[in-house]
C-alpha cells in the first residue's frame, strides 16, 4: 500500500490544495443560515440537504486531482506497467484521496450542523451517511476522472458523466436524515447508503483501471 | 529470454507509421531504434511494452504475447518514457523509492541515496525534484537502471538527452553491465553511442528493417 502513502505525503506537500476543497464545504454550508435567514425550524428541515449537496459538490471539486497530475508526469505509465494489478493501485489511490478530501468533510459536517441547530441525533445520523456515502462518491467518481483523462474540458465532462450517479446516494443521504428527524428511523436509508458502498467498492475499481488503460494508450 | 515482435503495424489516425516490423531480441542484444522526428520511434517502444496495443500484429516474451502475460511481463520489465514520472514535490530520493516500489522491487532510503552518488546526484539527492535542471530530473529517472540490473529487459526512449558528457558515459558504463549480465535494451536515441554489446542491432524505422 505504498501508493497510499506516496499519495498522502504528496497532498501534504501540496496541502493549499486539500484546504481549498476543505473551505469551499465550510463557506458553502455557512452562507445558507445566513441567506435564508435565523428561522430555526426552517434551517432545521433545510439542514440535510443542504451539508449533503456542499460535500458532493466538495468531492466533485476534488475529483480533478485524482489522476490528472501523475497522467501529466507519466506517472501513470509507471502504474500501468507495475508489477502490481493496476486495479490494486486504483483502490490505494482512491483510499488516499477519500482520506484526504472526503474524511474531512465527514468529520467537519457535525461542528457545521450546530449552525443549523440539528438535534444530536440526527447529527449522528448525518455523520454516519457521511461516512457511507463519500467513499462511494470517491469511487464512482474515479471512474469518470479516469473516463476524462487528457480530455479537453475535461472538467465539465466529469461533472456531467458523474452527477447522475450521484444523485441516488444524495437522496438516501440526505434523505437519511430527514427520515430521523420526522420519527420514522434512517435504518432503511443507511442500509441502501451500505448497499451502495459495497456494489461501487467491488465494481468501480475495475471500471477505473481500464478507463487508465485506454487513457495511456 | 527474447523478446519477439511479429509483424508489427502501428497507424495513428489515417496515417500508417509503420507496417510488418518484425525482429527478435536475445539476452545481450542492444537495440537500437532510429529515424526521423515522427517516424514512430515512441509508438514502437509503447507498443513493446504493452502501453499501446499494435493495430496489428503480437509482440511475443519468451514465445508468449505480453497481452496475455501483463504482469509477470511487467515484472521483468523497466520502461523510462519521455515523460520521466519524477514528481516536483518529493525529494530525489524519495521519488527513487516510490518508483522502484512501484515497480515490484522496493528499495531502502540508503541504497536510493547510493544510486543517486553514482550517476552525480549525491547533493540533490535530499532536495525537492522541483529545485533541480532538467538533466538533474533526468538523472532521478534513470537512477532506477543502476538499481534495477536483474529486470531483464529495458525499454528507453531518449535517455541521453539532456545530459551531459559525464553522465552519459555513466549511464552507458551502466547499460553495458547490464548487457553483460545477459540483459536487453531497446533505445532510441539522435547520438551515435557506443555500447559494448554482443550484438548491437540497428532498427531503421525510416525503412522498416533491421540493418
Amino acid at each position: 500500500m505504498c501508493v497510499i502513502r506516496r499519495d498522502l505525503l504528496l497532498a501534504f506537500r501540496r496541502r493549499s490544495d486539500v484546504l481549498t476543497t476543505l473551505f469551499f464545504f465550510i463557506i458553502v454550508a455557512s452562507l445558507f443560515p445566513l441567506g435564508v435567514g435565523p428561522e430555526p425550524q426552517l434551517l432545521r428541515t433545510m439542514a440535510p440537504g443542504i451539508l449533503w449537496v456542499a460535500a458532493l459538490l466538495a468531492s466533485m471539486l476534488a475529483l480533478g486531482r485524482l489522476f490528472a497530475l501523475d497522467y501529466a508526469d507519466g506517472t501513470l505509465e509507471q502504474m500501468v506497467l507495475s508489477s502490481e494489478p493496476l486495479t490494486i493501485i486504483v483502490i490505494g489511490k482512491v483510499i488516499a484521496h477519500w482520506i484526504v478530501s472526503g474524511l474531512p468533510l465527514v468529520l467537519l459536517a457535525p461542528v457545521l450542523a450546530v449552525q443549523f441547530d440539528l438535534p444530536s441525533s440526527s447529527v449522528a445520523v448525518l455523520f454516519v451517511s457521511l461516512l457511507l456515502g463519500t467513499p462511494v462518491l470517491s469511487l464512482v467518481g474515479s471512474i469518470g476522472a479516469a473516463l476524462t483523462l487528457g480530455v479537453r474540458g475535461g472538467g465539465v465532462l466529469v461533472s456531467l458523466l458523474v452527477l447522475p450517479l450521484y444523485i441516488p446516494v444524495l437522496i438516501f443521504g440526505a434523505g437519511s436524515v430527514g427520515a430521523e428527524v420526522s420519527g420514522v428511523g434512517a435504518a432503511a436509508h443507511l442500509m441502501l447508503l451500505g448497499g451502495a458502498l459495497a456494489g461501487a467498492a467491488a465494481l468501480a475499481p475495475w471500471a477505473t483501471a481500464a478507463g487508465l488503460r485506454i487513457a495511456v494508450e | 529470454m527474447s523478446l519477439q515482435a511479429h509483424r508489427l503495424t502501428c497507424i495513428r489516425g489515417d496515417l500508417q507509421l509503420f507496417a510488418d516490423l518484425s525482429f527478435d531480441v536475445q539476452p545481450g542484444d542492444a537495440l537500437w531504434v532510429s529515424g526521423t522526428n515522427g517516424s514512430g520511434k515512441t509508438s514502437l517502444l509503447r507498443m513493446l511494452c504493452g502501453l499501446a496495443e499494435p493495430a496489428e500484429g503480437e509482440v511475443h516474451w519468451q514465445g508468449r504475447n505480453i497481452r496475455s502475460l501483463r504482469e509477470e511481463f511487467c515484472s521483468k520489465l523497466i520502461y523510462i518514457g519521455h515523460a520521466n514520472g519524477v514528481k516536483d514535490d518529493l525529494l530525489a530520493w524519495e521519488n527513487l523509492v516510490i518508483s522502484t516500489t512501484l515497480a515490484g522491487r522496493p528499495v531502502s532510503e540508503d541504497e536510493a541515496h547510493d544510486a543517486l552518488q553514482q550517476l552525480g546526484l549525491g547533493r540533490a539527492a535530499d532536495l525537492p525534484t522541483r529545485a533541480l535542471s532538467q538533466g538533474q530530473r533526468k538523472r532521478v529517472a534513470l537512477a532506477r537502471l543502476s538499481l534495477g540490473l536483474d529486470m531483464p529487459l529495458w525499454i528507453l526512449d531518449e535517455p541521453f538527452t539532456a545530459l551531459d558528457r559525464s553522465a552519459v558515459s555513466a549511464l552507458c558504463g551502466t547499460i553495458g553491465k547490464h548487457l553483460a549480465g545477459g540483459g536487453m535494451v531497446i533505445y532510441t536515441t539522435h547520438q551515435e553511442i557506443d555500447l559494448s554489446a554482443k550484438r548491437a542491432l540497428r532498427l531503421d524505422m525510416n525503412a522498416g528493417r533491421l540493418c
